[in-house]
C-alpha cells in the first residue's frame, strides 16, 4: 500500500524541542512583579529555620516569554486532539469542544468567584449550579442530584456510597456489588473503595445481562448492581426493567454507569427505567474539554429515597427566595470534595445544554447513533463483528481475520495514525478479545466517516498483503514505538540536571 | 446514510429502547438559544456574583496573579480537546508537559516522584492516607485539627468503609500541631500523621519535629499543602513520606472551587502504592527519548477491583496550567512571589492587630492568619463590602472554640490601600 491511499494526512515538518529546563539558563526572567506597597520583610527574622535558602531553591527554568510560548506550542503540535480530526476512542465520548464554553467559563465574576465568598453575592453561581440540576434531573429521569464529584470514577464512588447509606439505614449495608464483565475498571475498583466485594457477573452471548444468571446471583448479599448501558459493546439492556425488578425483590439497588449517556440523552430517561442511581459523564456527554486526561465532573442523580444521603451541601432556596448551601443534613455520606465540584465544567455542561435545548439533545443522540451504526455497517465483514446484536452510539470489532496474519487490534491503531487518524480503543471491553471499540460521536461529518472507513478498509488490505506496514506502523509519526516495558522496569519518572551532563 | 445502513428511518436505530420507554416530546429543559443568548445568559449570572470587589479569601483558595500566556498556551486545541495519551506517538506534547510536570513538583517539594495529578487537594489529602495504609498494613491515622476542615470530612467520608480509625489532634496556642497530644496518639497501630503547613490557619509546622514522632512509632508522614506558593520561601518537608499538594494557586482560577488539581508526591521507594498516572521516560526503536505512561498495573483499567485507587479522568490540564505557571515565574520568581506574600501578610498582621487580636503570633506564617474580634465576623464583613471589600472567612462553623474568628489571606494582589481600610473594621 503506497501513500497514496493516505487521504487525511501529508507528513511535514514540525519542530524539535527539548525539555524546558534544559532550555534554562540563569537570569533569565519570564514575569515582573510590582513594586511592593508595604515595607519588604527579613525572610529569615519571619521564617528563622523555615526559610527556603537559596542553594535549596527549587530548580525551576528560568526561560524567556517567547521561549515559552514556542515551547508549549512546539510539543503541542505533537499532539493529536478533537480539533484535528476524528478521535474515536470507545466509551470516552470525544466530541466537539464549543468556543463559547471556554468563553462563559472564564467570564470574571465566574471564574472570579471564591467559593467562600458570601451565598448573596454568589447568587450567579448558585442559580446556574440549580438550573444545570434541574437540567439533568430531568434528562436523567431522576429526583435529586449532587453535582460534586470531580469525575466519573469519583461519580461512581460517591453513587455505590449513597446505596450503602441506604441500606444501612434499613439495617444491613450487604457484602457484594455485581458487575458485568463487560464493565469499565472503574466499577470493580470504586466497589472495593466502598467496602464491597466484587462478584463478576458473566454476560450473554448477546453481549447482554444474561437474566437467568442475574435471578440466581442477586441475594440477600447483594447491595447493587452496576450496569453500564448502554454496555461497552454499546448495546442497549432492553430488559433493564426486568433487571431493576429482580434486583429490588430482593432489596437490592440499580446502579446505573452513565458513560455511555450519549446514546441515551432525549430518547429514554433511565429513572423511569428502574435505574436507581446513576453517574454523568460532563465531559462526555455534555462536552467539557478532556484536556489531556482531564478536568472531568461526574454528577450523581439518584431517585428520591438517596436523597437524604446526597453529600454536603445542597443548594436550597431560601425564605427570602434567594439561593444558599445547606449543610445541615444529617444523613448525608459526608463530603467527596472539597468546596462544590468542578464547577468551571458545570458552567460548560449547561451552556452545551442551553446551546442544543430539547430538540439539540434528541439530535445530537441521533446523530451519534446514526454515525456510528454507519461505521458498524460500513466495516462489517472487513473486521469480524463479535456481537451482532443491534448497537447505539459504538461499534466493538475484533482483530480475529487481521490475526490470521499476525496483526493485532493495537497494530490496527497505530496504522490508523498514519492515515491522519486517533486511534479507536484498544483492547477493551474485556469480553471481546482483540477488541476494537470506535465510537465516532454526533460530531463527525459524513466526509470524515468515510475517509476513516476508507482508511480501516485499506489498512484491513495491508494486512492481507504487507502486514509488516502494519506491525511496524505508525512510520509518520516524529517517534516511532516506545519501549515500555523499558519504562516500567527502570522508572524515570522525572529529569535531572546530571541525566544531562553525562549524556553530553 | 439511512440508506445505507439499510433501516426506514431513525427510530429504528433506537428499536432496542422499548417504546414505552422512550420520551414521547421534548424534555423539560430551556429551549435551544443562540450563541449569543449563551453568553448573555452567563454575562447575567456573572454580574449576580461578586464583581469589583477586593478578596481577602483564601481557606484553600488563593488569588494570586494569573499570567495571560497560561489561558493562551492551554487554549490551543492539541491540549485541550486531547484525552488520555493512550497512544503516545501522537500525544508527546501532553506527555512532555507531565513529565515536565512531575518534575517541577518533585523540586518544589523535595520529594523523589510525583503523580500526574488527582482530583483536588483534598482527594490527594484523602488517596495519601490510604497510600499510607497500604504501605504500612495499619489503618488507624491521626489527623491534625488544623488540617483544612472540608480535606478532613473527605477523608472521613472515604475512611468510613475502609476500616480506617481517624484520631483527631488538637494545635497548641501558636496555632501549630500540639506536640505533646500527637505523641500520645500516635501508637505502632498508626499508619500515618496527616497535617498541613501551612496550615488551615496559615502557620508553618515544623515538619521535622512531627515526623519525629511519627516515624519513632513506624507511622508515616503525610504533609498536606494548599498553598503551594509558600514553597518559594518556605523549606518543603522533606522530612515527610508523602506530600498532598493543591496546585490551585500556580495559576488556576479560584472559580467557586474548581476544578482544581491535586498532586501526590513521594519517596521512590514507595511509588508502586501511589495511585494516579505516572509519565515515564523511554526510548522508541531508534533510540529517540520519548514518553509513555507507565506503572499501570497500579490501575484501575489493569488491575480493577485490586488497584490503588479508582481513579480514572484527572485534573491534566490543570496540570498543564500549573506547569506554565512555574515556568513562567523560575527559580527566582517563585521565591520573589512568595516573599510578596510574606510583606503583605507581616504588614497586614501588624494593622489588624492594632484593633483586632491577631492569634497564633508565636509561630511562623505565610500569607493567613487568624483575627479575633469581639465583634461578630459576619457583621464585620457585612460593613466591609460597602467599601467593595470581602472580608475573611468566619471560623465560627469550623472551630467554635475561637469565637468571632475569621481567617485573613493577604496575597501579592492585596493592595495597601484594602489592607487599611479592612484593619479598621476588623474590631
Amino acid at each position: 500500500m503506497s501513500d497514496r491511499d493516505i487521504k487525511k494526512a501529508t507528513t511535514h515538518v514540525n519542530q524539535n524541542e527539548g525539555l524546558i529546563m534544559e532550555k534554562s539558563s540563569p537570569g533569565k526572567k519570564a514575569y515582573k512583579l510590582p513594586p511592593l506597597d508595604v515595607p519588604d520583610v527579613n525572610v529569615s527574622k519571619i521564617l528563622g529555620k523555615l526559610e527556603r535558602k537559596d542553594e535549596e531553591a527549587a530548580e525551576l527554568p528560568e526561560v524567556s516569554e517567547i521561549e515559552i510560548i514556542r515551547h508549549f506550542t512546539r510539543i503541542s503540535t505533537w499532539n493529536y486532539g478533537v480539533d484535528t480530526g476524528l478521535y474515536p476512542l470507545g466509551s470516552c465520548t470525544m466530541k466537539y469542544n464549543a468556543r463559547i464554553n471556554e468563553v462563559v467559563a472564564r467570564m470574571d465574576g465566574l471564574a472570579g468567584a471564591h467559593p467562600y465568598q458570601p451565598e448573596k453575592l454568589s447568587q450567579g453561581a448558585m442559580k446556574i449550579l440549580q438550573l444545570l440540576s434541574e437540567c439533568l434531573i430531568e434528562i436523567t429521569g431522576m429526583d435529586a442530584i449532587t453535582l460534586q464529584p470531580a469525575a466519573g470514577a469519583h461519580g461512581e464512588l460517591t453513587g455505590i456510597l449513597l446505596v450503602r447509606a441506604y441500606l444501612e439505614s434499613q439495617g444491613n449495608p450487604r457484602k457484594k456489588i455485581l458487575i458485568p464483565d463487560s464493565a469499565h475498571g472503574t466499577n470493580p475498583a470504586t466497589a472495593a473503595i466502598a467496602g464491597y466485594a466484587v462478584e463478576n457477573l458473566k454476560s450473554n452471548e448477546k453481549g447482554m445481562v444474561d437474566l437467568v444468571a442475574l435471578e440466581k446471583q442477586v441475594t440477600e448479599d447483594v447491595a447493587a448492581l452496576m450496569l453500564t448501558n448502554p454496555s461497552t459493546i454499546g448495546v442497549y439492556e432492553s430488559d433493564i426493567h426486568r433487571i431493576a425488578e429482580i434486583l429490588h425483590r430482593k432489596g437490592a439497588l440499580l446502579y446505573m454507569d452513565g458513560a455511555n449517556m450519549n446514546a441515551l440523552c432525549g430518547k429514554t430517561q433511565p429513572g423511569k427505567n428502574g435505574v436507581d442511581v446513576m453517574h454523568l459523564n460532563l465531559h462526555k456527554t455534555f462536552s467539557t474539554p478532556h484536556g489531556g486526561g482531564g478536568p472531568g465532573s461526574g454528577p450523581v442523580a439518584c431517585k428520591k429515597i438517596l436523597e437524604p444521603f446526597l453529600p454536603t451541601p445542597v443548594v436550597v432556596e431560601k425564605s427570602d427566595g434567594t439561593l444558599g448551601f445547606e449543610y445541615n443534613r444529617p444523613h448525608s455520606i459526608g463530603r467527596v470534595r472539597a468546596f462544590y465540584g468542578n464547577f468551571g465544567m458545570h458552567v460548560r455542561a449547561l451552556a452545551y445544554i442551553l446551546a442544543n435545548g430539547p430538540d439539540g439533545l434528541r439530535q445530537t443522540t441521533e446523530d451519534a447513533v446514526l454515525n456510528a451504526n454507519y461505521i458498524r455497517k460500513k466495516l462489517e465483514g472487513i473486521y469480524e463483528l463479535p456481537y451482532k446484536t443491534q448497537t447505539l452510539h459504538e461499534v466493538v470489532f475484533n482483530d480475529r481475520i487481521q490475526q490470521l496474519k499476525g496483526v493485532k487490534t493495537g497494530d490496527v491503531a497505530k496504522r490508523l495514525i498514519d492515515y491522519g487518524f486517533h486511534s479507536y480503543t484498544v483492547s477493551f471491553p474485556l469480553i471481546v478479545h482483540g477488541a476494537m471499540m470506535i465510537e465516532p460521536t454526533e460530531s463527525e461529518s459524513k466526509e470524515e466517516l468515510d475517509l476513516f472507513i476508507d482508511a480501516m478498509k485499506s489498512i484491513a488490505k495491508e494486512c492481507e498483503e504487507e502486514p509488516e506496514t502494519v506491525l511496524n506502523a505508525p512510520h509518520t509519526t516524529r517517534i516511532s514505538r516506545l519501549d515500555e516495558v523499558r519504562a516500567a522496569r527502570q522508572p524515570i519518572l522525572r529529569w535531572k540536571k546530571q541525566a544531562k551532563s553525562a549524556a553530553e | 446514510m439511512l440508506r445505507e445502513i439499510g433501516v426506514r428511518s431513525i427510530d429504528d436505530l433506537f428499536a432496542p429502547i422499548p417504546p414505552d420507554s422512550r420520551v414521547s416530546g421534548d424534555l423539560n429543559i430551556p429551549r435551544q438559544m443562540a450563541e449569543s443568548e449563551i453568553f448573555d445568559y452567563f454575562r447575567q449570572r456573572s454580574a449576580e456574583n461578586a464583581l469589583g470587589y477586593t478578596s481577602f479569601l483564601g481557606a484553600g483558595a488563593y488569588y494570586h496573579y494569573r499570567p495571560v500566556v497560561i489561558d493562551s498556551l492551554i487554549s490551543r486545541g492539541e491540549f485541550f480537546t486531547a484525552y488520555t495519551p493512550y497512544q503516545p506517538e501522537i500525544a508527546q506534547g501532553t506527555l512532555q508537559a507531565i513529565f515536565e510536570f512531575q518534575t517541577m513538583i518533585c523540586e518544589l517539594t523535595g520529594m523523589e516522584v510525583a503523580n500526574a495529578s488527582m482530583y483536588d487537594g483534598s482527594t490527594a489529602a484523602t488517596e495519601a492516607v490510604l497510600m499510607a495504609d497500604r504501605i504500612t498494613g495499619r489503618t488507624g491515622a491521626v489527623i491534625a485539627r488544623s488540617v483544612h476542615p472540608e480535606y478532613r470530612e473527605v477523608l472521613t467520608t472515604y475512611a468510613k468503609n475502609q476500616g480506617m480509625s481517624l484520631a483527631e489532634v488538637g494545635y497548641q496556642e501558636n496555632g501549630r500541631v500540639d506536640l505533646a497530644a500527637l505523641d500520645e496518639a500516635v501508637t505502632d497501630k498508626t499508619s500515618c500523621v496527616l497535617i498541613q503547613s501551612p496550615n488551615f490557619f496559615g502557620t508553618l509546622e515544623d515538619a521535622a519535629a512531627i515526623a519525629d514522632i511519627a516515624h519513632k512509632k513506624g507511622a508515616l508522614l503525610v504533609v498536606a499543602i494548599a498553598e503551594a506558593v509558600s514553597l518559594g520561601i518556605v523549606r518543603p518537608p522533606v522530612e515527610a513520606d508523602i506530600v498532598a499538594m493543591e496546585a490551585q494557586s500556580f495559576g488556576v482560577p479560584v472559580g467557586f472551587g474548581g476544578p482544581y488539581a491535586g498532586v501526590i508526591a513521594t519517596k521512590e521507594k514507595f511509588v508502586r502504592q501511589m495511585p494516579g498516572r505516572l509519565v515515564g521516560e523511554t526510548v522508541d526503536k531508534q533510540g529517540r527519548r520519548g514518553f509513555v505512561l507507565t506503572l499501570s498495573t497500579r490501575e484501575q483499567h489493569i488491575r480493577r477491583e485490586k488497584a490503588t485507587s479508582n481513579i480514572c479522568t484527572n485534573q491534566a490540564l490543570i496540570a498543564l496550567m500549573a506547569t506554565v505557571f512555574m515556568t513562567v515565574y523560575g527559580r527566582e520568581g517563585i521565591r520573589e512571589l512568595a516573599q510578596q506574600n510574606l510583606a503583605k501578610t507581616a504588614y497586614a498582621a501588624e494593622e489588624f492587630g492594632r484593633k483586632g487580636k491577631v492569634l497564633f503570633s508565636g509561630a511562623p506564617r505565610f500569607n493567613e492568619f487568624v483575627v479575633q474580634t469581639k465583634d461578630d465576623s459576619r457583621a464585620i464583613n457585612d460593613r466591609l463590602l460597602d467599601r467593595k471589600i470581602v472580608g475573611g472567612f468566619p471560623l465560627k462553623r469550623f472551630y467554635p472554640e475561637l469565637g468571632n474568628a475569621s481567617l485573613w489571606c493577604f496575597t501579592e494582589l492585596s493592595p495597601r490601600a484594602a489592607i487599611d481600610a479592612a484593619a479598621k473594621e476588623v474590631v
